[in-house]
Order: C-alpha cells, then sequence, then structure tokens
C-alpha cells in the first residue's frame, strides 16, 4: 500500500474534517492534491480495505440494535446464513467457532422491529435465537492502530 | 439527546458513507432537501454530544491483513464489570468492549471484547495477558475466533420496514 494511503488510514479514522470541502482540506494537510486523496478512497473502497468514510454512531443512540447468536447445525449453516442475509436490518453476519456459530447484528429504528426480525428469523430457522443487546459500552472508539510491518 | 426528523433523515444519508466528491455535504443534503451549511451543522453537533462516535475512514481488518478475529467473552461478576471493562478497554489491543446479558443456561458471559489480530497464537496470548493482568484466571471465559463472513457493512437506519 503507497505512503498516501496509509497516511490516510492512519490519521483519517477520526477527526476526519466536517467542512464544505473536506477531502481538499485533508489533501493540504497531506501535502498532495484533492484528486491524489479522492482516487486514494477510491482506491482504498475498490480493494474493500475501506468500508467508507463517514459517522459511525454510539450503540442505540440512532434506532436500536442488538447481538444476535444462534446454534445451527453445521450442515444447514450456509442457508440459515443467506436466509438472515436477507435481512436489510441485519448489518454484521459471521460464522464463529462455537457451539453458537453464527453471530449476526441487527440494527432498526426501534426495539420493537429490532425483535419482530429476531423473531421472523427464529421462526424462519426454527431455532432460538440469543438475543444479547449491549448493556454498557466501555470502549472510547478512537480507531484502529494499524501494523504496516 | 433526542435526533430530529430531519437528523435521522440526515443519519440515514450519512450512514453508508459520504461520496467521493469535492462537497459530500452538499450531495448528502441534495438527497433530502437541506443545505451544505445544515448538514455540516447538525453533524458537528451530533460529534459533540457523542451520538458519532467517531468521523472517518471505517477500516475492513481483514482486508489489511487482520485474519484473526475473535470475540473474546466473560464470565465476570455483575459488581465488577464496570472496573473490568474500563481496565479491558485501556489495552490497545481491544477494538470493542461491552457488557450483555447472561442467558442462562447456555450462555453466562457478561463481558465481551473484541480482538483484531494477525495471527491466532498472538490473539490468544493476548487473552493470556488481560486474564494475567486482570486477574481473571479463575472466571469463565470463551474465545470465538470468526470464521466466514456472510455480511459485513455499516448500519442502514431507513425509517421504512423494508420487508
Amino acid at each position: 500500500m503507497d505512503e498516501l494511503k496509509r497516511n490516510l488510514l492512519d490519521a483519517y479514522q477520526r477527526g476526519f474534517p466536517v467542512s464544505p470541502t473536506p477531502y481538499k482540506d485533508v489533501a493540504e494537510k497531506l501535502g498532495v492534491s484533492e484528486e491524489q486523496v479522492l482516487d486514494a478512497v477510491k482506491e482504498l473502497k475498490a480493494s474493500g480495505a475501506l468500508s467508507r468514510v463517514g459517522p459511525v454512531f454510539k450503540p442505540k443512540s440512532v434506532g436500536d440494535s442488538t447481538l444476535a447468536a444462534m446454534a445451527v447445525p453445521t450442515e444447514r449453516l450456509e442457508e440459515v446464513a443467506e436466509m438472515v442475509n436477507g435481512f436489510s436490518e441485519v448489518n454484521h453476519n459471521y460464522e464463529r467457532e462455537h457451539c453458537f456459530n453464527l453471530w449476526f447484528v441487527v440494527t432498526a429504528p426501534d426495539k420493537a422491529r429490532v425483535e419482530a426480525v429476531l423473531n421472523e428469523i427464529s421462526d424462519a430457522a426454527g431455532l432460538e435465537v440469543l438475543n444479547l443487546p449491549m448493556v454498557a459500552d466501555y470502549h472510547l472508539d478512537l480507531g484502529f492502530a494499524l501494523q504496516w510491518n | 439527546m433526542e435526533l430530529t426528523e430531519a437528523d435521522h433523515k440526515l443519519v440515514e444519508v450519512i450512514a453508508p458513507g459520504l461520496p467521493f466528491v469535492s462537497r459530500p455535504y452538499a450531495v448528502v443534503g441534495e438527497q433530502i432537501g437541506m443545505d451544505e451549511s445544515e448538514v455540516i451543522e447538525r453533524i458537528e453537533k451530533m460529534i459533540s454530544l457523542g451520538v458519532i462516535k467517531r468521523h472517518g475512514m471505517v477500516v475492513r481488518h481483514h482486508e489489511l491483513g487482520y485474519r484473526s478475529n475473535a470475540m473474546c467473552v466473560w464470565n465476570i461478576p455483575d459488581e465488577r464489570i464496570d472496573e473490568i471493562g474500563e481496565k479491558f478497554s485501556s489495552y490497545d489491543f481491544v477494538t470493542l468492549c461491552y457488557q450483555r446479558p447472561r442467558r442462562l443456561p447456555d450462555w453466562p458471559y457478561t463481558l465481551f471484547c473484541m480482538i483484531h489480530g494477525k495471527e491466532r497464537d498472538a490473539v490468544l496470548k493476548q487473552v493470556d495477558v488481560l486474564a494475567e493482568e486482570c486477574g481473571l484466571q479463575d472466571v469463565e471465559r470463551a474465545v470465538l475466533f470468526s470464521g466466514r463472513r456472510f455480511k459485513q457493512r455499516g448500519a442502514r437506519y431507513a425509517m421504512k420496514e423494508s420487508q
């Protein structure tokens, strides 16, 4: 990865300018052109290393969300994962090494919709869903310190 | 903070990420009939009130070589959860730390922390460091490494139901 991309990921996981021309402001700080910054973020996005540039909301400050898990028989995992993915309210959906092997995050405008989605998923899979909403958040999210070596 | 209807509309258009154009705040504002200056003002307010935890590049760890993503869960007694949660959060390698409810009998764990590492063994060592330095060697725990990622994207906050 080139130096500009590394600098962008190191310096701007937080504090991205909220000004009329943020990419230009970033470019000036890094001593490059606005076009170079725009090209770099487009390339980072295309490579998959960058999910997006924008806000990370505090959980439950906008709408409601929960982490949920299911213990899915191995031979049904792909089929159930695909069904779960079909819900637009599901934004993360991972396999994990445990008897609870499918973990997903449901985000919706309110708690009633979150619970409705969990019930629909549970009914469609014919499996219990473990509902694990956040109770407290201890981590001040400052972004992730990447090791480039 | 109570978000207004205008805030919610704005959240909906910025949550998927800003466009890669010279005036991104003007472009997202156009989608909801809001001036660039009002978009900026409302985002600044959400940042200052903590509704937005951070604003900037959101990376995908796996694509950057962090392939060992572990959710480490601990059965911390209720009265020690705040203390241990704050301790865990002071470690650089802990990327998220939440309290969540116990669901007995299947799920005894109360404190969740996420560790994104390049090597599985290194992550397991970091979990041992947490246990030793926080005096949790005897606390029941589990380390759930991730396997396949079936979906990974930012949350959507559309008010309309999509199903």
